[in-house]
């Protein structure tokens, strides 16, 4: 499946008044692969991410999204519910967005919605219990169920979802978005405030997703080891434009990108520059 | 005692009235924050719908009670909730981005133009409605005072509590419920799992204004007048019902109406007509001060 890309990203600006947040971003992620988004604070990460899943439009630019069945999606002219349901993308948030005082089971039952509302014929049929929405609405739930033993907060199935501590949290805004049945899964910083062990399980997961749900995901993550380890690509922004793209091997020796990252030495800026191209 | 337990029944009927609208000010202000100052007027609308129909009926020669208080129900509700629709569409809707009181300001626009409207179309003076429902029972009788329940009470509770249970089974356990819910807590989030938010909204409005209908339906069967005015005092009864039981909760909306009911009520019996009102109101400030989220309301914890 690797190779076709799944999501193309061509000359993305988006603007905040005087502030450009992205300049002319271009990257492909190919479908069935890792692509992990980098880069430091303030590069303008989570602003791609907002324009893909159409928490904002962008300035100009064309995010061209194709799904399995071989349909192409411009995500920067659909409303942000039409992502989700017809180019089949989901996302999670660097600050957890749950649906708190609903139910772990819930939760998950929301993110199904376009299913069960193919089942009911887009109308309230579902609720006389016609026999097809039975079923569609128990398949549901059996979803959630899956979903919910794969995160190991199966026993916590009818806990509200505030109540999980914060690493159950980050999962279940996982297995959330998993429950829409996305081919794009969109991560923001999914590893952050985890410890070691929740971030091992966590890299565990999203590699579950990609060898058995067969989903692409786009990763943005600032913990080193979890990038180099995980992805297939590396698209690395710096001040909103791209500043390197390739595999772990070649962005980790990209003078560039040590630049970026770690700043130069003040005699040694000249020389970087001159390497750069500035 | 049984001067006691004769209002107790009559609050308990009108408290019913009062939480049926209570439930549009609640679900609307859970779901999008805003109250609604026009679901007042559309209660009256609806009472007018029905009233409407009732002559309808009687024009055409539905005599038959039971059916055409069905066919009545029917029509008022199913009206009136396409009111409830026009209403979200065109005076909240566009301004679903703005600043918070945007929509406020043009809700209660709305709601003089609904109460004008009405008022132009169908006359300024009080329409009356013979009275349909008659008889009723003597539960005991004591002292030379019979305690009455009348068939109009006893339908109107009825009625308020198959309403209530069917709803309240509606928004816990349908996928419609579910998404409202959702709306509720995230409306932004819930769009991106692909619930269409304002679609939800637009059925959030249909329902409140639906159930609204029914208590303009019962006001007109139990008080047999209407007119244009009817939906501002009901509403802000209504409104001061959601608040009490705490504003966003749907049990507290049926017990601050059925709460307002009997408190109006019983100062009626016991003290004073006139003061009805500012005893029902000033129930809301005592418990407003002591409970600022209302009875059942969920107070807001921030973790820090």
């Amino acid at each position: 499946m690797t190779g076709a890309p799944i999501l193309q990203v061509e000359h993305l600006e988006m603007r905040f008044g005087g502030l450009v947040a992205v300049h002319d971003l271009s990257f492909a992620a190919n479908r069935g692969d890792i692509t992990a988004l980098i880069g430091p604070n303030g590069a303008g990460k989570t602003t791609v991410f907002n324009c893909i899943t159409g928490f904002y439009k962008p300035s100009t630019g064309m995010l061209r999204l194709v799904t399995s069945d071989g349909a192409s999606h411009l995500l920067e002219r659909l409303p942000d519910f039409r992502i989700a349901q017809e180019a089949r993308v989901a996302r999670t948030f660097q600050n957890i967005r749950l649906f708190p005082g609903m139910s772990l089971l819930e939760n998950l039952l929301v993110a199904q919605h376009n299913t069960l509302m193919r089942a009911s014929g887009y109308t309230v049929l579902g609720l006389f219990g016609f026999g097809s929405y039975t079923r569609a609405e128990a398949a549901a739930v059996e979803n959630a169920r899956y979903w919910l033993d794969r995160i190991g907060l199966l026993p916590r199935a009818d806990d509200a979802a505030g109540e999980l501590p914060y690493g159950a949290q980050r999962r279940l805004e996982i297995a959330r978005a998993m429950c829409s049945a996305p081919e794009l899964l969109c991560l923001d910083e999914p590893a952050a405030g985890l410890n070691a062990r929740e971030s091992a399980e966590l890299e565990d997961l999203l590699l579950f997703i990609r060898e058995q749900h067969r989903t692409s995901i786009l990763l943005i993550e600032h913990d080193m080891s979890v990038v180099m380890r995980m992805s297939d690509r590396i698209v690395v922004l710096d001040y909103g434009t791209k500043i390197c793209e390739g595999t772990p091997a070649q962005v980790r020796n990209d003078p560039k990108v040590i630049a970026a990252y770690l700043g130069v030495e003040e005699e040694e800026v000249d020389k970087v520059e001159a390497e750069v191209g500035l | 005692m049984e001067y006691f337990v004769q209002q107790l029944i009559n609050g308990v009927a009108l408290g019913s009235i009062y939480g049926l609208i209570a439930i549009g000010y609640t679900m609307v202000y859970g779901i999008i924050g805003m109250i609604n100052f026009a679901h007042g007027d559309i209660f009256m609308v609806g009472a007018f719908v029905a009233l409407i129909t009732f002559l309808v009926l009687v024009a055409i020669g539905v005599t038959a009670l039971p059916l055409a208080l069905f066919l009545v129900l029917l029509v008022a509700m199913a009206l009136t909730a396409l009111y409830g629709w026009t209403v979200e569409r065109i005076a909240y809707r566009p301004l679903r981005r703005s600043f918070r009181l945007a929509p406020l300001i043009s809700a209660i626009g709305m709601s003089i133009i609904l109460q004008n409207y009405v008022q132009i179309a169908q006359g300024a003076r009080v329409k009356p409605l013979p009275p349909l429902i008659t008889g009723g029972y003597t539960l005991f009788e004591s002292n030379d005072f019979a305690v009455q329940l009348s068939n109009v009470q006893i339908l109107i509770i009825w009625l308020t509590f198959t309403l209530m249970i069917a709803f309240s089974w509606m928004i816990a356990k349908t996928r419609l419920g579910r998404d409202m819910r959702a709306c509720e807590q995230d409306a932004r989030m819930a769009s991106l799992v692909g619930v269409d938010t304002d679609r939800t909204i637009s059925l959030t409005f249909v329902i409140g204004a639906a159930l609204a209908a029914v208590a303009g339906m019962m006001y007109l069967l139990y008080y047999g007048v209407a007119d244009f005015y009817i939906g501002f005092i009901a509403g802000v009864k209504a409104f001061t019902a959601a608040v009490l039981g705490g504003i966003g909760s749907l049990p507290g909306a049926m017990l601050g109406g059925l709460l307002i009911g009997l408190i109006e009520t019983f100062w009626s019996a016991y003290f004073s007509v006139e003061y009805k009102d500012v005893a029902a109101f000033a129930v809301l400030i005592v418990v407003l001060i002591f409970l600022p989220t209302g009875i059942l309301g969920r107070p807001e914890i921030e973790k820090v």
